[in-house]
């Protein structure tokens, strides 16, 4: 587009700055220079704090420390390792297990509270998109807390309920039951924030297709599920893939409620976790380098292998 | 939009609204009860908390003796804590949004080589697992003597990608290549139209991008955890989250359960009234990425 307008030689402009100063000197810069003079302050922190410290856990992850010997080059030695560490891949699987509760109750959840909001079909409309998405403003780690105090087996309103009714008093922290109290948290936590990003696609399907599906007897019903819903089948990938990343990466929460839960969370309870305690606990940082770049690699191979399949279940 | 005002005033159609509004309210319950039992539990004594029913208020209201108590432990900590979380916060999203709205004015608007790539990078940027980014940002930072320094929270969160994207879709969609050509006609340099031709074009997308980075800086804990280690440069997030593990762990008295409630409450009611106020940004911001993604 820009192109057709030709190459712009030389233009000048006065630095934002030096306007407020008072001086006006004037720097030269072509339309060519311009993008990459807006670029220059995000990119310097971007290759800064980012791509460096990438480059500089990488080189990491391809050494070894010893106490006899010190520090040496070892190639992928520590992936080799890393590979076949059933502590790595338990937090894995525990993910995998997770996600397969948490993932299709927090988007469904909110898919349908979306589909709602935006028929139109209730009172209050406004007042419940709030209200829905007020956890997100809660740090993950005071709805952990918040959570923790919910479970609670003295003063945790569940199991004062329990009493109260003398039923016997459910353990929030058991083997069977952590998975799950975890996944609540963070269902009360983002819920809301995919239900907006829903309602936000469904609000910018043009009203026309509305008209035409009233004109052929839809009822509202069919119009959401057939009309709508297929619309913002992208969106709901986009959500998922977000969800999948955000589920590995899992840390906070569990480790916020380790001090409750001191017999079923432990310090490889997921990857994050693990990587965690090997560098600042084990001091480790070879080999915690080599775990998190693996769980990247998890990431992306699970990101990837949903969109092939989004793909395929799309034609 | 949606359905409203077709066929519609009639008995089916009310009742199935209530129907609709009533599994709403479900939820809502769901979603208010913890936000609810923060404001009981902060209203309690200690003994109240244990002995009392959580989720509805004591007959004793010790809401004021908790705040003192949460505002003199340990020397009044908490109070440092709360103004290095609204430094931390600010310094971060008003460097952030800046940065993310001249990157994203320069991939709407420009093209050069490298783009394609390069916008791939930033999106990719999200896959990274946190401890990969901040395990080698502790040992950089270290070297270069800024652990446990306001720097050493500040400086990485200014990269907020998610930003560069939002901006990116925002000003694809608010400002036009007419409005730029036409500066450009009348000779204007490009920083120049960027700054004063379509600054106010760009205001709202550049506050949403501002309240979104802000929110993920109030809510950062997992690097101030690492790269800070004296309680004094501590934010909110990891303070009570060492207060809680104290109280857990049965350490410094029970005391601490209701100071640590009282905390949570008054950590999370400044976001919370944020975004009711700028309710419009952050909703503005999420359609444009709805939109566009």
């Amino acid at each position: 587009m820009l192109d057709a307008f030709g190459p712009v030689p030389l233009v000048e402009f006065n630095a934002v700055s030096n306007t407020l100063s008072g001086q006006k000197p004037r720097v030269i810069v072509s339309k060519k220079v311009a993008p990459y003079v807006l670029l220059l302050p995000f990119l310097l922190v971007f290759v800064g704090f980012l791509i460096v410290p990438m480059g500089y856990a990488f080189g990491l992850s391809l050494f070894k420390t010893a106490l006899v010997g010190g520090t040496r080059f070892v190639g992928l030695e520590n992936y080799a390792r890393a590979v076949v560490d059933p502590k790595f891949w338990d937090g894995v699987w525990l993910l995998v297990r997770f996600g397969l509760i948490q993932m299709p109750i927090m988007l469904s959840l909110a898919l349908i509270f979306a589909l709602i909001l935006d028929s139109g079909m209730v009172y209050a409309r406004s007042f419940f998109r709030v209200s829905f998405f007020l956890p997100y403003a809660v740090p993950a780690v005071i709805a952990t807390l918040l959570w923790g105090y919910l479970y609670g087996p003295s003063y945790g309103p569940v199991a004062q309920l329990a009493t109260a009714l003398s039923l016997p008093k459910p353990d929030f922290f058991s083997p069977g039951a952590i998975l799950g109290s975890l996944a609540n948290i963070t269902i009360w936590e983002y819920t809301g924030y995919n239900m907006i990003i829903y309602f936000a696609a469904l609000q910018a399907i043009p009203g026309d297709l509305e008209e035409a599906a009233k004109m052929d007897g839809a009822s509202a019903l069919t119009y959401a599920l057939r009309v709508k819903l297929p619309m913002i089948v992208p969106m709901i990938v986009v959500t998922v893939i977000f969800s999948i990343i955000g589920t590995l990466q899992l840390f906070s929460e569990p480790y916020l409620i380790t001090n409750l839960a001191r017999s079923v969370i432990n310090s490889n309870f997921t990857p994050n976790y693990y990587a965690y305690t090997l560098a600042f606990v084990a001091q480790q940082y070879n080999y915690s380098a080599a775990i998190s770049f693996l769980l990247g690699a998890v990431v992306a191979v699970f990101s990837y292998a949903f969109m092939l399949l989004a793909n395929r279940g799309g034609r | 939009m949606g359905i409203v005002g077709n066929t519609t005033r009639s008995p089916n159609f009310r009742r199935n609204r209530i129907l609709l509004t009533a599994v709403l309210c479900i939820y809502l319950v769901y979603t208010l009860v913890p936000l609810f039992y923060v404001v009981t539990a902060s209203t309690k004594t200690n003994a109240d908390l244990f002995g009392t029913f959580g989720l509805w208020f004591a007959g004793e209201f010790n809401l004021w003796q908790n705040l003192v108590d949460l505002f003199t432990h340990q020397n009044g900590v908490f109070s440092r804590w709360l103004g290095n979380t609204f430094f931390y916060s600010l310094t971060s999203a008003v460097g952030a949004a800046i940065f993310a709205l001249l990157a994203g004015y320069a991939f709407a608007k420009y093209e050069f080589r490298g783009k394609k790539l390069l916008f791939a990078l930033v999106l990719g940027a999200v896959m990274i697992p946190q401890t990969a980014l901040v395990i080698p940002l502790y040992l950089m930072l270290s070297k270069i003597g800024l652990l446990n320094t306001p720097l050493a929270v500040i400086l990485p969160s200014l990269v907020f990608p998610p930003g560069v994207f939002l901006m990116r879709v925002y000003v694809d969609e608010a400002v036009s290549n007419e409005i730029i050509d036409a500066g450009r006609v009348d000779g204007a340099g490009e920083l120049h139209i960027l700054s004063s031709l379509t600054f106010r074009l760009l205001m709202p997308g550049f506050a949403t991008v501002f309240i979104l980075a802000f929110v993920a800086a109030w809510n950062n804990y997992f690097l101030p955890l690492v790269v800070l280690s004296t309680s004094e440069n501590f934010p909110v997030t990891v303070g009570l989250s060492i207060w809680y593990a104290s109280a857990t762990l049965g350490s410094g008295g029970n005391l601490l359960f209701t100071v640590v409630m009282t905390g949570a409450l008054v950590s999370i009611l400044p976001v919370i009234l944020a975004f009711l106020i700028m309710q419009r940004f952050w909703q503005g911001g999420l359609s444009a990425g709805a939109v566009k993604a």
